[in-house]
This record gives structure tokens, sequence and C-alpha cells, in this order.
């Protein structure tokens, strides 16, 4: 398995799915092959590993990894300190009061703006900037630009889910892939649909950032940090397997391997169960506003581009009208409509960016929490597996005591040791992602609440700016149609 | 079944044509009417003090094919050849309201109770609005006619307004007589027809040139005022699911945050409303405008074919004369054709020019009164909607 590691033998069984090791990039590599669903049963030639398949190399030095394993050798490896992170982790159910504070009132601005193509016909991609402006310590500057590619972005979450979904944490999911998009982009088109795709996903990458960085744990993180702040990024490989859709699908396949075992979990904890099915509820409603939202979208749109024909129409008639101050008229009227369209336009922008989008947002965000949720259940899996292994061990022990084979005997014993150990670490991890993602949701739902309200209010707010402009653009034509003589 | 009465809507609706009853002598209206499956019956008031009729106050019920009747008699009238004849009313088109129904019947049972209510009720709103609309177009038809000091005293409209019953048979008859002939004929070839014509009168020619591009430009122009009005419907239609999507995620939600979706979605209940009634008014006063003034060019436009006709007939004839006198035969018969074709001709650009400029005055003067009235209502409108989003902003920033 792993090439690095320590001497302990409880290093040895890493079943974890989503690990990386912080040096390199490389090690993040989650190919598809490691989770075809056809292999997921236990292998009979390691019956200790029962996750062999689902395995991916770990490095002992990964130091998010010392909280959990009792006496693992102590990392050292990354320059930036570890101390903070280690906070995080190794908690009671209740986040310090100023961690909670600190996540409200934090104090750190991100932009990402200037979108340039680089390169040309397939190869180009866009370089977005990423301006982060900040009091907090941990950054070394001010402020920082860098120039960041989407496979960057991509590349960053990849790195975060592998690090922190399987603890329970709710690591934000990145924007979509977009093929379509890109290559009219790439093929050099400069028209209003390129221009739209490269805003969209320029304010859906801004949104990312500023989610990520709003959780504590992944603001500190150094692959956070590296990413707004080195000039120089190593390209992220295999993106194709780390767009959030393939993370997603990673953890459907997670689930599915999950169920595949048959895991009839026994929720002792009504809370869990509750927030599972409230979620499963908020996914379905959500999903449905924000097909209405986007039926929305693109009515408003239509209904601009009929308002322009309109307009184009009412002019040509005013022309035609031989009767001169009717003609006058319907000429100002053809304008007043002109302004109107423009009117329609910005609001239909406003349907989109303000809320279609968060909305969609949302819809990712809320599969990510499914599948933390998912994570306690693999992880409760796991520890239910070790205490039926254990009891297997207990067995096998109890007959060996009849049968003259000291050897055995003692290896029997030796082998109930270490899966008393791992009983143990099984607990352990369950109890520990269960108080993260109590943590975690609860924090989600205030940001969620908080965010829907001020949409909400931006919105209507834009809405109030459509309806002034109209009186005024009416109350400006009506002296118009009264001397109509 | 629905029924209308609409003493209040009365000034509303009479918008496309103005000041049509002004003459006490004859007064025209369509108080009620009846929608009977696909039938509507319209109920035909009239209130006179012309001799030749019964009864100074009577009503009766008129069905759409009647109108159609009256329209097709006059057209066939060769001694209105001079003169614009009023467009005929369009047939009610109850298909929008009907395929909303369908629509209804067949998701009723996917839809909450709630859903289902409010959907039924747009859809009355709906047919009420193709009601409304159909019934102004059929008593301003009915109006030009009373109005204009000829068609009033025509036998057909009398016998129309007064026969106390079912005009079914003589409707028959007339289809039998005339068999649309003559409409065909008009219609079919009036453009090429007219711009063919050597034209003298620098007044005719005018008119010429202004009534065939107008009237290209003003049936785009409806087209696309119609695009425009479904656009504004969609976008209410749209309002009208997000609030109950916001419904739907409040019943889920805990106590603080479930008021303002709630809140929220009244919102946008109140928007869809609103929205509705600026695309309704729109539709009325807009649309509907350009929908009538396209058929009253046609209609001018016919009444410029029958003069070029009229024309062509006179020249024929005067070709016919000197032919006759070539031949020495028949001309005493040539030079009465030629005589009465000349009368004609004359009689009808008389009348045609008198009809011409009235008509310019009537179209200017509508296209007035509701370009006014559109405007203030738009203007209602948006106020009524920017003072319940800023109350609405203010509920929720208090909470």
């Amino acid at each position: 398995m792993s090439e690095e590691r320590g001497s302990s033998a409880q290093t040895e069984e890493d079943e974890d799915l989503f690990v990386s090791a912080m040096e390199s990039p490389e090690a993040a590599r989650l190919s598809a092959e490691d989770l075809s669903p056809s292999s997921n049963g236990p292998r009979d030639d390691d019956p200790d590993d029962l996750f062999a398949e689902a395995t991916e190399e770990v490095s002992l030095d990964s130091p998010e990894r010392q909280p959990i394993l009792s006496d693992g050798p102590s990392p050292a490896i990354t320059p930036v300190s570890i101390s903070p992170r280690v906070d995080v982790f190794d908690r009671s159910p209740d986040l310090d009061e100023e961690e909670e504070e600190n996540r409200d009132t934090f104090d750190i601005q991100i932009s990402v703006s200037d979108p340039e193509k680089v390169g040309d016909g397939m190869n180009a991609f866009m370089v977005y900037k990423v301006t982060t402006k900040t009091s907090l310590s941990i950054f070394s500057r001010d402020e920082v630009c860098v120039k960041r590619r989407f496979s960057d972005f991509l590349g960053l979450h990849s790195k975060l889910a592998s690090k922190y979904m399987h603890m329970g944490f709710i690591v934000p999911p990145a924007p979509e892939k977009s093929i379509v998009g890109m290559t009219k982009v790439k093929v050099g088109k400069e028209d209003l649909s390129s221009v739209e795709f490269v805003e969209k996903r320029r304010s859906a990458l801004e949104r990312y950032l500023l989610r990520t960085v709003k959780h504590p744990a992944l603001l500190k993180d150094p692959d956070v940090l590296q990413f707004l702040e080195s000039s120089e990024l190593p390209r992220a490989v295999s993106t194709q397997a780390l767009s959030g859709a393939g993370i997603l699908r990673m953890v459907n396949k997670a689930a599915d391997a999950v169920n595949k075992m048959t895991i009839k979990m026994n929720e002792s904890d009504a809370w869990f169960e509750e927030k599972q099915q409230q979620f499963e509820n908020l996914d379905v409603q959500l999903r449905k506003l924000h097909v209405s939202v986007e039926s929305l979208v693109c009515h408003r749109k239509e209904l601009s581009v009929n308002t322009a024909l309109f307009a184009k129409s009412a002019a040509m008639l005013g022309n035609s009208e031989d009767h001169t101050a009717l003609s006058r008229a319907l000429s100002q009227l053809a304008e007043v409509e002109e302004k109107i369209e423009q009117l329609h336009q910005e609001q239909a922008n406003a349907d989109f960016y303000l809320i279609s989008e968060l909305l969609g947002d949302y819809v990712r965000l809320i599969t990510a929490v499914r599948g933390v949720f998912d994570q306690r259940m693999k992880t409760w899996g796991k520890w239910q597996d070790a205490q039926l292994m254990l009891q297997r061990k207990r067995e096998a022990e109890a007959k060996l005591q009849y049968a003259s084979k000291p050897e055995k005997l003692q290896q029997a014993r030796d082998e109930i040791r270490e899966w008393e150990g791992k009983v143990q670490h099984g607990e352990r991890d369950f109890e520990q992602i269960s108080r993260n993602i109590r943590r975690e949701v609860g924090q989600f739902e205030k940001e969620r609440v908080k965010d829907f309200r001020v949409v909400i209010m931006k919105y209507l707010e834009s809405l109030v700016h459509s309806q002034q402009q109209l009186i005024k653009y009416w109350e400006a034509f009506l002296p118009e149609a009264k001397a109509i003589a | 079944m629905t029924s209308i009465s609409e003493d209040s809507d009365k000034e509303k609706v009479r918008s496309v044509s103005v000041d049509l009853n002004n003459d006490a002598s004859l007064i025209i209206d369509i108080p009620d009417a009846l929608c009977e499956r696909d039938k509507v019956k319209f109920t035909i008031h009239v209130k006179t003090t012309i001799s030749s009729f019964q009864k100074p106050a009577f009503s009766v019920p008129r069905q759409h094919e009647d109108f159609i009747w009256l329209h097709d008699t006059i057209v066939e009238t060769e001694e209105y050849a001079g003169l614009i004849i009023p467009p005929a009313p369009p047939k009610p088109d109850f298909e929008g309201p009907r395929e909303k129904m369908h629509k209804l019947g067949e998701g009723e049972s996917s839809m909450t109770k709630e859903e289902y209510a409010k959907m039924k009720q747009e859809l009355e709103a709906e047919y009420l609005a193709v009601f409304k609309k159909t019934v102004q177009v059929h008593e301003v038809f009915l109006q030009r006619l009373s109005s204009h000091p000829i068609f009033r005293k025509d036998r057909n409209f009398q016998i129309f307004l007064e026969y106390d019953q079912d005009l079914s048979v003589r409707r028959k008859n007339a289809k039998e007589m005339f068999g649309g002939f003559f409409k065909n004929m008009v219609k079919s070839a009036d453009e090429v027809l007219i711009s063919g014509v050597k034209e003298v009168d620098e007044f005719f020619e005018q008119e010429k040139t202004f009534l065939l591009d107008y009237s290209s430009k003003i049936k785009d122009a409806t087209a696309k005022a119609e695009k425009m009005t479904r656009s504004h419907k969609n976008v209410a239609d749209d309002y009208n699911h997000i609030s109950g999507a916001l419904n739907h995620t409040a019943a889920d939600n805990n106590t603080a945050f479930k008021k303002h979706l709630e809140k929220s979605a009244e919102v946008f209940e109140k928007l869809r409303k609103l929205e509705d009634r600026v695309a309704s008014d729109q539709e009325l006063k807009l649309t509907e405008l350009l929908r009538y003034y396209t058929r009253d060019i046609q209609a001018a436009k016919d009444l410029l074919y029958r003069r070029a006709r009229a024309l062509a007939d006179y020249e024929n004839s005067n070709k016919a004369l000197d032919k006759a006198r070539l031949k020495g035969k028949d001309i005493a018969q040539a030079e009465e054709n030629q005589k009465k074709s000349l009368q004609k001709f004359d009689k009808l650009s008389e009348s045609g020019k008198k009809e011409l400029t009235s008509f310019k005055a009537r179209r200017v003067v509508a296209f007035r009164k509701n370009l006014i009235e559109m405007t203030e209502l738009e203007i209602k409108h948006a106020k009524n909607s920017m003072s319940l989003l800023q109350g609405t902003i203010e509920i929720l920033n208090s909470n």
C-alpha cells in the first residue's frame, strides 16, 4: 500500500476513500477505477482490508491524520503552522465562541475579475484574476493578486473534498464544467452568448471562493492559502474526475457502495434522521423553485426581445403615419418601448444572478450536505465491521484454546488486540463525524437563512428600481400622447 | 355559462372607437352577453327616438353569425360602394381559456388545493378578458353603423335591431344568394388594382400611397404587440409558480425564516396579479386598438378598390363608346353606359373623399384616447407595484 509510513501496524488500514498527501497534488489523483462499483465487495485475499479497491495511497505524514491516530509519528512537512488546524479538529461539539464569532465577522474580501483568453483554438483557456484583501494574520500580505484558470479551482476543490469530506465537513462544490460554453469561447466567438458565459462563470467562481473561505477550517487550509497567494500553482491534473460533478459522482458511488453492503444503520440519534429527511425535502423544493426562476429568466428575456421588436414596428408605423402629431407620438412611443426593453433585460439579469444562480448553488450544496451524511453512514459501517471482525477473532481465539498451537494462539491474541484498537477508532471516528456534522449543519442552516434573506431583499429592491424607471418613462410619454391634436 | 354586465366598465371598454353614441336619436349598446359552450349570445339594447322603429326602447338577443350576415349584406349593397364599411367583428375566440381549462382538468390530481384554486381564478379572469374584448368589438360595429348618417337608415340594420325572432332563416337565404362571391373578389386583387390606377386626383394619390404602406405596417405592429403581451402573461405565470414554490419551501422551515418566505410568496402572488393587469390593459388599449385599425384600414382599402374598379369600368365604357361610334352601332347604349359609369365613379370619389377624411380624424382621436389611457394605466400599475414592494421590504427589514 503506502510507501512512506511509520512502523505502527495501526497505519496499515487506511481505508478512507478520500485522502491526499500534502506535498504532491499528484497523490490526490482519484481515478475512476478506484471506485468501480463492480468490485466493492470484500475480497478474499485481504480480509482485513474491506475497502481495498477504494483505497488511495496515503501518506502518514498528512498532518490531519494526527488527531485521529493516537500514536502516529509526528508529521513534519509543510511550513504552514499546523496548530490552528489541529484545534479545529480536536474539539468538543460546541465550537469555540470566538471561532463562531469569527465566522460571522471575518475580514476577507475576494474578487474574481478580468477574464483573459490565453492561447488559441482548442488549447485556449480563460485566466481569471483572483484578488484577496484581508487583515487576517494567516495571510502573508494585506492584498494579493494571482492569476488562476478554471481547472485550478477544480483542483482546489478536489483537494479540499478529499481532505475534509470524510470527516463530515461540508465542502462547497466547485462550479460545473461546461464543454459547450467553453468551446464557443475557445473557438473565438465574441458573441453575446460567450460573453454571458464567461461572466456567469466568473461570478460562479467568485461565489465559490467566498463560500469556501467562510468555513474556518478551509480558510486556514494550506491549499486554500496557496491558491489565493502563491503566484505559481502546480497544474491540477485529471480535472475531469475532479470537477464538481465528478466529486458528486464519487460521493454517490460511495453511497451506493455502502448500500450494497446492506448496512442498515440503527439510527440512535433522531436528530440525524430528522435532518436527513429535511434535506431531502429541501432538495426537492429548491429544485422546483430553481426551475420556476429559470423559466422567469427565460420569459423575461423573451419579453425584452419582443418589446424591442414592437418598438421597431411602432417606429415604422410612426414613419408611415401621415398625421403629423400622431406620427410624432408613435415615434415617441417607440423610444419609450426601447428604454423599457433595456429595463427588462436588466431585470432578467437580476433574476438570474441574484436568484437563479443562488438557487443553483444551493442545490449543489445540498447534494454535498447529503454526501456528508452518507459519509457518516459509511463510518458507522466501518465501525460495525470492525466489531464483527473482533468478534470473529475472539471466536477464533476461543477455538484455538483447545488446539495445541501456541504460536497461533499468540497470533490470535495479537489480532484481538489489534481489532480492539480498530473498534475503538471506529467508534471514535463515528462520534467525531457525528459531532462535526451537527456543527456543520447548524452553521449551514444559519448561512442559508442569511443568504436567502439578503438575496430576497436585493431582488425586491431591483424590482422597485425597475418600477421606478417605468413610472419615469411613462410619465414622460404622457404629455406626448396628450399633445396629439 | 358565463355572463357579464358591464355598466361600470362601459367607459373603459368602449375605447376603440370614440364617441359613437353621441347622437341621442339612436343609442345602441350591449349590456349583457351569455356564453353557452361555443356560442355567445349578445343582448342588444336599443334606445331610439326614430319613428320608423316600433318601440322607443327594446332588446334583442343576437349571435355572432347575425352580425356577419348584417355586415355581408351591407358589403353587397351597391349603394354603399363609396363608403367605408365598418369591419366585421371577429369570431369570439375562447381557445386560450379553453386550453387552460383543459390543462386544469388534467393537472388537477398533481396540484395542491391552493394551486388549483389559484389556477381556477386565473382561468376565470382570462375568460372574462376574452369576453370583454368580444363584446366590445361587436358593440363598436353596431355603433359605427348607428352613428353613420347613411348606414343607420339601412333596412337590414333595422331588421337586425328589431326583428324579434331568430335571424338564422334570413342568414341562410342571404348565403344562397350571394355565396360570398363578391367578398372574395374584393380581397384577392385589391392591392394590384389599386396601385395600377393612374391617379389624377392628388388626394386619392396620397391616400393610396398612405393606405398601402400603413396597412402592412399596422399589421406588423399588431403582431408584435400581441407577442409582447403574451410575454408579459408568461412572466405573470412564472411569478405564480414561484409564489407556490416559495410557499412549499416555507412549510418546512423554522419560524422566523418561514414568515420571511411566506411574505415573499405573498409578494410574488400580488406581483403576478399586477403583471396580469398590465398585460391585459396593454392588450385592451394597445393591441386591440391596432387590431381594430388594421381591419379598418382594410375597409378603407376596399373603398379605394371599389373606386378603382369604377374607374376601370368608366375607362372601359369610354373605349366601348369609341368603338360603337366607329362601328356606328349601339351608340346611344354606349353613351348611356359611359354616362352611368362616370356618374358612379364621381359619386364614389365624392363620398370616398368624405369618408377617408373622417376616417383619418376618427383614427387620430382613437389613437390619442387609447395611448393616453394606456399610459395612465401603466403609471398606475407601476405605482401600485412600487408601493407593494416597498411595503414588503419594510416588513421584511423589521423582522
